[in-house]
This record gives C-alpha cells, structure tokens and sequence, in this order.
C-alpha cells in the first residue's frame, strides 16, 4: 500500500475479483501456489484497500503464466467469472439493473462508470462509450483510467458475452484493437431471444 | 361508468403506469398496467378507490370530496388489503373536455416503500415509467448493501488481527511495562538457564482508594507513575511485569545476595512512597513486597520460587503497610523480619 499516493494506487476490488477468479475457478490450492511463487507478500487482498499498481501486473501476469493461457484470455475470463460465477451474483444483480433486455443494457454502458462510484466512490474505472452503428451493430470504447489499469477491454468482452447469456440474447464480441489507454470492442446482435436467460427478480436482493 | 378514451388512456398507461382514472362517483374507469398488481385479484376497474386506498396525508379522508379538496397536494395512500403498502400520489381533476366528466386522475408511486413491493407484487424493470427512478434506487440499494458488507468483512478482518496481534504482544499497553504472557516466556527461559536470580512480587497498598475516589483515569495515571519509578529504581537487564491491576513481579537475574535484595525492596517502597500529583490532588500509595532467590533452592523451579514469593508476599503484607519479606526456603530459619 502507497499511503502518499492513495488516488493512484490499484483499487483492492480489481485484485480482489482476480484472487476471486483463481481461488473460485481454480481451486485454493492454485491460488496459495501462485501467491508463494510471486512472493506477492499478501496471502489475500482487502476489496477496500489500495494496493500498489505494479503489484496487480505482477499477478495477471502471474496467472497467466500458471494457467498456461495468454494475458487477454486471462482477462477475458475474469469478466465472463464476474457475471457467472455463484460468488459474484451481486455483481450480475448490479449490472442487471441496468437494463430489461440486453439491448437497454448496452444503452445504460454509458453510465455504469458513474454507477459503480455509487457503489464504491473511490472505485477508478473505465470510461466507457457506445456508438450505434446499426441497431445490432455497436462498438465500445474503453479508455482506461489509468495507463496502469490492465487492458479491461478484455474483461469487457467476458463480462459482456456472460451477460448477454444472462439475457438470454446471443452477441458476437471482438476485441478491434488498443491505442494508447483507448481499446474498440465490437457488438453484434445475433438474435435478441436466442434462449430463456436467467432470472432477474428486483425482490431478491442478492446476499 | 364510462371510460376515457382509449388513445387517452393508452397515453397514460406509458407515462404513468400507476395511475387512475376515477369518474365523478370515485370509483376506477381506467387504471395504468401496474396498478392493477396491486389489487389481490390484479384488476382495480370497477372498484371505488378509496376502499382500495386509505388516504392518510396530508389529512386523513374516506369520501371523493376530501379527496377532491386534496387536489395537487403530495397524498400519502396505504393500500388497504394487505401487504398495506405505502404510496405516495398527486391528483388532478380532469379538464372538462375529457371523459368522463366530473372525473379525477390520481397518479401513484411507491416512495421508499418500492423496497418491499417489487418483491411482494413481483414488479420488473417494465412496470416502472422510464422517468421513474425506483430502479436506480433498487440498485444503489444493493450496490450500499454490498459495499457496507464488504466494510464489514474488512472491519472484522482487522478486528480479529487486532485481537491476535494484542494477544502475541508482550507489553501491557497502560504502562509500557512487560505483560503476563511476557512473564511466562521469562520463566520459561530461566528454568533453562542456570543463572540465579530473584523474583519479587509486589502488590501496591491504597491503590483501590485513589481509584474509588479520583476515578479511573487518575488511577491509570498513577499506574504510569508507579511504573515510571520502578523502572528508575532497577537496572535495564532487570525485568518489571505487570501481571494484574496493581500486582507486579520483578525478576532480577544474576542476584544471588539476601541484603541486597532486601536493599532493593526498601529503595522500591520508599519510591513508590513518594507523593504523586494527580491533576490538582496529591496522593500516597505504599507497596508490599515478597521475594524470594533461586540460589536458596537445589533445582531452581520458578513456578515454585514464583509460590514462594507470594507466600513472603502475603506474609509481609499481614505485617502492615509498605513492608517487604523474603522467603526462607523450608528446613531452614523462619521467614527473615524486614529491615
């Protein structure tokens, strides 16, 4: 922790939903072998505290390699396990409120910036832009916070293709490149009523 | 009854999904989509309104023409079959050009009670006008349940550290001086040593009436004091513990010699004698010691000098006020009188 540079270290969420990825996805014994070997030092990151940037590099980078898997997958499963996975359903429960369908949720991207700050102020995310280039077919623009931030375009893609299952809507996603701290991920709509979708019942708060 | 106009009223049912139409007798001609959910068997036309909706504020009222005289005001409703949600509403008579004629328009919406009604009515993101801000209250909801949750977890997370962290800790935190759990480790090192040593137990005389009478913080402070000159009047290899309230042990290791001992004792109470300044009182403790020396044992146990001492301890402090007694092993002359 940066005590001086607090406003520019890594929010402990972002570490925290990588440990939850490798812990819930992988096993704890994954996850006590990875940290050992990167001597990280922390056995288990705090979702309210800060953490160095370079450390949250160190760990994607990490994972990776002990997965066997690129960086970009890494990431793209982190945001497909943000939307997924059991342990994270008040995530999917906060992004659903975003939208009836998934075509309302793309909409509402816009502002999920200034939604999630709602939740945790101090939260630094990316800014996020959708343009409508046809009514099933958009690009998002991600413009990371921060050069540290990891490209979050890629978790954009997972948290993205696991909503659109959540919605029961079947989306084409690709990654259409990086510059600089912007990166293009490209949206089709196949079919708005490919499948049943989960629930999503307003009553049930989740946890 | 009559009906408003269908166009009219398909127009309402979008901006204001929980609206009624009421026609002059007060009873529902027309009602938005989400309304009707509220009623038990979810169709509100036909019913008069006010014995679906108890009026309650701004003034209390059971006839149309109380509510009629409520016209434009902030209205607070309870619905009147249970759940008994609480609704806010505004009511506006309808122009004269539109049917029916002599009819109100009373638009409803949930307030703070939406919390419990989208779960007792089974309410989605459609049954709320786009305007209405219900949903993003749903989600900022969860969003602060979520985040206090996890504050929680961290706070108790620190919380349990704290507590493990005071419980490995050595210090007791009041006066700087070693803790119980330090003693022990002291002990236990001692026995695997063969260096002599002494252990003196001392209790502080008077100490409960300062605390009875100038309170708990003039007692920490005098605890701090006493510690202060008890660390004056030993060497810094001696070891001070403060093993309860106004109980003390002291080990001096490598002391073999009974007058110095006594010596020791005696400078300590004459110390401790002292007055010490109290914000504005002056107050006077004394203390009691006993002690007792490993030389005086073939094996040195210190669980059993540790007795030892506090036998002399007890002993000294039948004798009266700030008096010191050390131990005899048995077998040999009784217990030495102070100096």
């Amino acid at each position: 922790m940066r005590e001086a540079t607090m406003e520019r270290a890594m929010h402990g969420l972002i570490n925290r939903a990588i440990e939850g990825f490798v812990r819930d996805s992988y096993g704890r014994d994954t996850w006590g072998r990875l940290t050992r070997r990167l001597a990280l030092g922390v056995a288990e990151f705090e979702a309210m505290l800060h953490y160095d940037d370079a450390l949250t590099a160190k760990l994607l980078d990490g994972v990776a390699e002990q997965l066997g898997k690129q960086r970009h997958e890494v990431l793209e499963d982190i945001g497909t396990y943000l939307v997924s996975h059991p342990n994270a359903e008040a995530l999917r429960r906060l992004l659903r409120f975003g939208g009836g369908t998934f075509g309302e949720f793309l909409q509402s991207l816009d502002d999920l910036p200034a939604r999630a700050r709602l939740a945790v102020p101090d939260l630094e995310v990316p800014r996020l832009e959708l343009r409508e280039h046809a009514p099933d077919h958009f690009s998002l623009s991600v413009q990371a916070p921060t050069a540290a931030m990891p490209p979050l375009g890629h978790v954009m893609i997972g948290l993205l293709r696991a909503l659109a299952d959540d919605y029961g809507t079947l989306v084409l996603l690709e990654h259409r490149g990086r510059r600089a701290t912007e990166e293009i991920v490209e949206i089709r709509l196949l079919e708005p009523d490919h499948a049943a979708g989960r629930d999503f019942d307003l009553g049930a708060r989740a946890g | 009854m009559s009906a408003p106009d269908p166009d009219c009223a398909r127009f309402l049912d979008v901006l204001c999904p929980m609206h009624a139409v009421l026609d002059r007798t007060g009873h529902v001609v027309h009602a938005g989509p989400t309304l009707h959910k509220l009623a038990p068997d979810g169709n509100v036309t036909g019913r008069r309104f006010l014995e679906l909706l108890e009026l309650r504020r701004p003034r209390a009222g059971d006839t149309l023409a109380e509510l009629r005289a409520a016209a434009g005001e902030k209205l607070h409703f309870r619905l009147r079959p249970p759940p008994r949600t609480e609704l806010k509403g505004v009511l506006m008579p309808l122009p004269a050009a539109l049917a029916p004629e002599g009819g109100l328009v009373v638009n409803l919406s949930f307030g703070i009670s939406v919390l419990d009604a989208v779960g007792d009515f089974a309410l989605t993101s459609g049954d709320f006008a786009a305007t209405d801000l219900a949903i993003e209250m749903l989600y900022l909801v969860e969003a602060k349940s979520a985040a206090m949750e996890a504050s929680r977890k961290l706070n108790a997370r620190l919380q349990g550290a704290r507590i493990a962290a005071e419980e490995r800790a050595f210090t007791d935190t009041l006066t700087g001086l070693a803790n119980r759990r330090a003693l022990s480790h002291v002990m236990e090192r001692l026995a695997q040593t063969d260096q002599d040593f002494v252990v003196m137990t001392l209790d502080l005389d008077r100490f409960k009436i300062v605390n009875d009478s100038l309170g708990h913080a003039a007692g920490d402070h005098v605890l701090r004091e006493v510690a202060q000159r008890m660390r004056a009047a030993t060497r810094d290899r001696d070891t001070i513990v403060r093993t309860g309230g106004d109980e003390f042990v002291l080990i001096f290791a490598g002391l073999v010699d009974r007058e110095k001992v006594r010596e020791i004792a005696a400078r300590l109470i004459s110390q401790l004698e002292r007055p010490i300044a109290v914000g504005g009182e002056t107050c006077r403790i004394s203390a009691s010691i006993g002690a007792a020396l490993s030389c005086d044992y073939g094996w040195a146990d210190p669980r059993r000098i540790m007795t030892d001492a506090d036998a002399a301890l007890y002993t000294a402090k039948n004798a009266g006020r700030g008096c010191h007694r050390v131990h005899r092993p048995p077998g040999e002359a009784p217990l030495d009188r102070s100096g």
